[in-house]
């Protein structure tokens, strides 16, 4: 891996020249949001790359210091804006851990089934992005078709689509509400078919597979120094999977398999996320099937809020409701990190309390930043075209790499 | 003097319907592409939104035209005239009808029918590559030099190939002039026995047009927007006309080498030959909606590895049978 500022000044001793410098981004069709990058270009060869980062910083870990609990989850739900979800889950898991408080098995259900459907729609947005990046147009309809239907899901339940907050500390906004199983199934029924069709479109053209096999690799030792985890890691044949390693929220309940591939290419990569597509669709399942009866809540009004009957009769009620939306959840002081496996790797949070309303410092591990990282090395000497397939590959969110 | 006058209304009337075709194919492609992937596509402007290209074009010519600082003000002024002229040139020998007889007179159907037709196409659809080239070089932008760079390394790979891929039909028809080439195709379309030199010929015309999978050019995904990444306006939309010109050009003389050019039943000659570059259209469309873009080396790669020896050992087998026929 080459350092662009001795690169950029590196004369060819045949031809006198020097390399090109390109900078692809911060506006750029391929970056996928405002990543900048630049690259020394020799022809089309990639001499050396940086990326540059910082475009869509928006202080959400400082912010999250001047908000209550609860209301930092909807800063969380900035970061990741393409699994949200996923990142509210992390962080309230890490307010609860504070809290010595364990949910009820329906929520921890309920999470578990939003968290691996937030995960298919990442993987659809990112399968249709990559596709895009290659040239490939229309996959990219089709998913968005397919993540739309998740979307609803989710504005069902909690009543936005890319911003949710649902998971909320000690609980979540709303139980499911009706008719939803209804639309989980079908929607259940009908993605394997658009799986299928994906494959057909994409693993059966020799294009494709050309474009990514071979290309950007990494070794397993060289991703681990970088902190890669997720599905990168796993395509170079890791099998870390915060959900089968340290299991939360009753992941230790379900069956499903961790998804690897060896070659830690492009292609690898394509694959394991496929894949875990459909091991997203069978703990779906699994969750939806065995969703056990019973509260959606912990008990008691110090953590959840009590709901608006009970508050209309009960002065008590009335009295937790107006402390817990102006002081907030009160949380004993120390500190935590909790992590969750999201769509694109460890989603982790450091949350230190000092007992009062307001975290004291949240401090996001957020799993694009450490893979971006690694992009200089993805693309050395290789193809102009291969940074773009890299960077799809990846499946950054800018969100999440500034906050 | 008549032949004179007739030849400049014939061209106008050809340069009039291929400006008219290209409108017509913008709002077709968005259209069928729409179709591909699930959604309506341009439907606001008439019926179906075929107003669409109409809108388009009074946007286009409604443009502010910027050009770069730092720009070669002439060639960059002179290079999308080059591609639009090379595309509309190219099309004046491709006959799309039989003969026609007018007052005891004999009138063609295309403008000029040079006996070397065929060779005249290829020299001007290769001139038409020097638009891309300098308009990617006058506009001193990196992306529009790539897209430049990319076009010469395409156009060098696969000119070739495509001349080799139409050999074949030359030979076995003795002659290089097209309607010639037609009339011989009256019983058997040279799609039977030429069916390797025709799918040659199919994935060249492709890469020749810059379409997908072979758009690297103007790879917006790596480009930015290739080699037109510096206009804007007219000179924009010139390029475009270039493009989907050329589609109708390499269209026509597939429908002229391998499918009987005019040649059909019931229906008059004029349909056709629409049909079948309709046909070919369709084919452009679909390809877009379908596949994803090469990588320059693999591009070079195949065209150099694997299509100029196929084509030339289809050129070597049918001199052979030709001669062993004669």
């Amino acid at each position: 891996m080459a350092d662009i500022e001795t690169t950029i000044g590196q004369v060819d001793p045949e031809t006198g020249l020097k390399p090109m410098v390109i900078n692809l981004g911060p506006q750029h069709p391929a970056t996928h949001g405002v990543l900048r990058v630049r690259v020394a270009l020799d022809g089309e060869q990639i001499r050396a790359c940086e990326p540059i980062i910082g475009y869509l910083h928006t202080g959400i870990e400082k912010n999250c210091e001047d908000l209550t609990f609860n209301q930092a989850i909807t800063l969380t739900d900035r970061m990741d804006y393409l699994s949200p979800i996923t990142n509210n889950f992390g962080y309230v898991l890490g307010v609860e851990k504070l809290l010595g408080v364990e949910v009820p098995k329906r929520c921890q259900y309920i999470r578990v089934m939003f968290a691996e459907l937030s995960r298919i729609a990442s993987h659809l947005v990112w399968l249709g992005t990559a596709a895009m990046d290659m040239g490939a147009m229309s996959p990219f309809f089709y998913t968005m078709q397919q993540r739309e239907q998740i979307l609803d899901m989710i504005e069902m339940s909690a009543g936005t689509r890319m911003n949710p907050s649902y998971f909320r500390v000690g609980g979540l906004l709303n139980d499911l509400p009706p008719g939803f199983e209804e639309k989980l199934r079908a929607f259940l029924d009908g993605f394997p078919h658009w799986l299928q069709e994906y494959y057909a479109l994409l693993d059966r053209n020799p294009i494709w597979i050309e474009r990514l096999k071979g290309t950007a690799p990494i070794t397993a030792e060289k991703a681990l120094d970088y902190g890669w985890t997720g599905p990168l890691l796993r395509a170079c044949g890791v099998p870390r999977d915060l959900r089968q390693t340290n299991p939360y929220s009753s992941y230790e309940e379900f069956d499903f398999d961790v998804i690897t591939e060896t070659d830690g290419d492009v292609y690898a990569r394509y694959h394991v996320r496929m894949r875990e597509m459909q091991e997203s669709l069978k703990i779906v399942r699994q969750a939806i099937d065995n969703l056990p009866e019973g509260d959606w809540h912990v008990p008691g009004w110090k953590i959840y809020p009590p709901n608006k009957q009970e508050i209309g009769r009960n002065m008590e009620a009335l009295i937790y409701h107006f402390k817990l939306f102006t002081e907030g959840i009160r949380v004993p002081a120390g500190e935590v990190y909790s992590a969750v496996e999201g769509p694109k790797g460890e989603i982790g949070y450091f949350i230190v309390s000092d007992g009062s309303g307001k975290p004291y410092r949240v401090r996001v591990r957020g799993p694009s930043f450490y893979n971006i990282a690694a992009l200089p090395v993805l693309v050395q000497d290789k193809m102009l075209a291969d940074v773009v397939a890299a960077i799809g590959s990846i499946d950054i969110v800018l969100g999440e790499v500034d906050r | 003097m008549l032949t004179v006058i007739l030849i400049i209304v014939k061209g106008l009337i050809t340069a009039v319907l291929l400006l008219a075709a290209f409108g017509v194919m913008t709002w077709l492609e968005r259209k069928v592409l729409a179709r591909f992937q699930f959604r309506p596509g341009p439907n606001r402007l008439g019926p179906a939104g075929v107003m669409q290209f109409v809108a388009d074009g009074l946007k286009l010519v409604f443009k502010e035209e910027i050009i770069p600082t730092a720009a070669d003000r002439a060639i960059y002024l002179l290079a999308p005239f080059i591609s639009l002229t090379a595309a509309i040139v190219a099309f004046a020998v491709i006959p799309w009808g039989p003969p026609l007889h007018i007052f005891g007179r004999t009138v063609p159907m295309e403008i000029g029918g040079p006996d070397i037709g065929i060779l005249f196409i290829f020299a001007i659809t290769a001139l038409g590559v020097y638009g891309i080239i300098l308009g990617g070089w006058a506009s001193s932008n990196k992306y529009s030099l790539l897209g430049g760079l990319r076009s010469t390394a395409q156009i060098i790979s696969y000119e070739l190939a495509m001349g080799l891929a139409v050999t074949g039909v030359l030979l076995l028809a003795g002659s290089t002039d097209l309607n010639t080439i037609i009339a011989r195709q009256y019983h058997l379309w040279y799609i039977v026995p030429e069916i390797l030199g025709f799918i040659i010929y199919v994935i060249t015309m492709v890469a020749e047009t810059n379409r997908t999978p072979f758009d690297l050019p103007e790879a917006e995904n790596e480009l930015v927007a290739g080699y037109h990444t510096e206009y804007t306006g007219l000179k924009w939309a010139m390029y475009m006309m270039a493009e989907y010109i050329n589609m109708i050009t390499v269209s026509g003389l597939a429908t002229t080498l391998f499918l009987g050019g005019w040649h059909g039943p019931w229906l008059p000659p004029e349909l056709w030959f629409l049909i079948k570059v309709a046909a070919f259209m369709y084919f452009f469309i679909w390809l877009r909606a379908t596949l994803p873009r090469l990588r320059y080396d693999r591009l070079m790669a195949f065209g150099w590895k694997v299509l100029l020896p196929v084509a030339l050992l289809n050129t070597l087998a049918t001199a052979v049978w030709v001669a062993v026929a004669r």
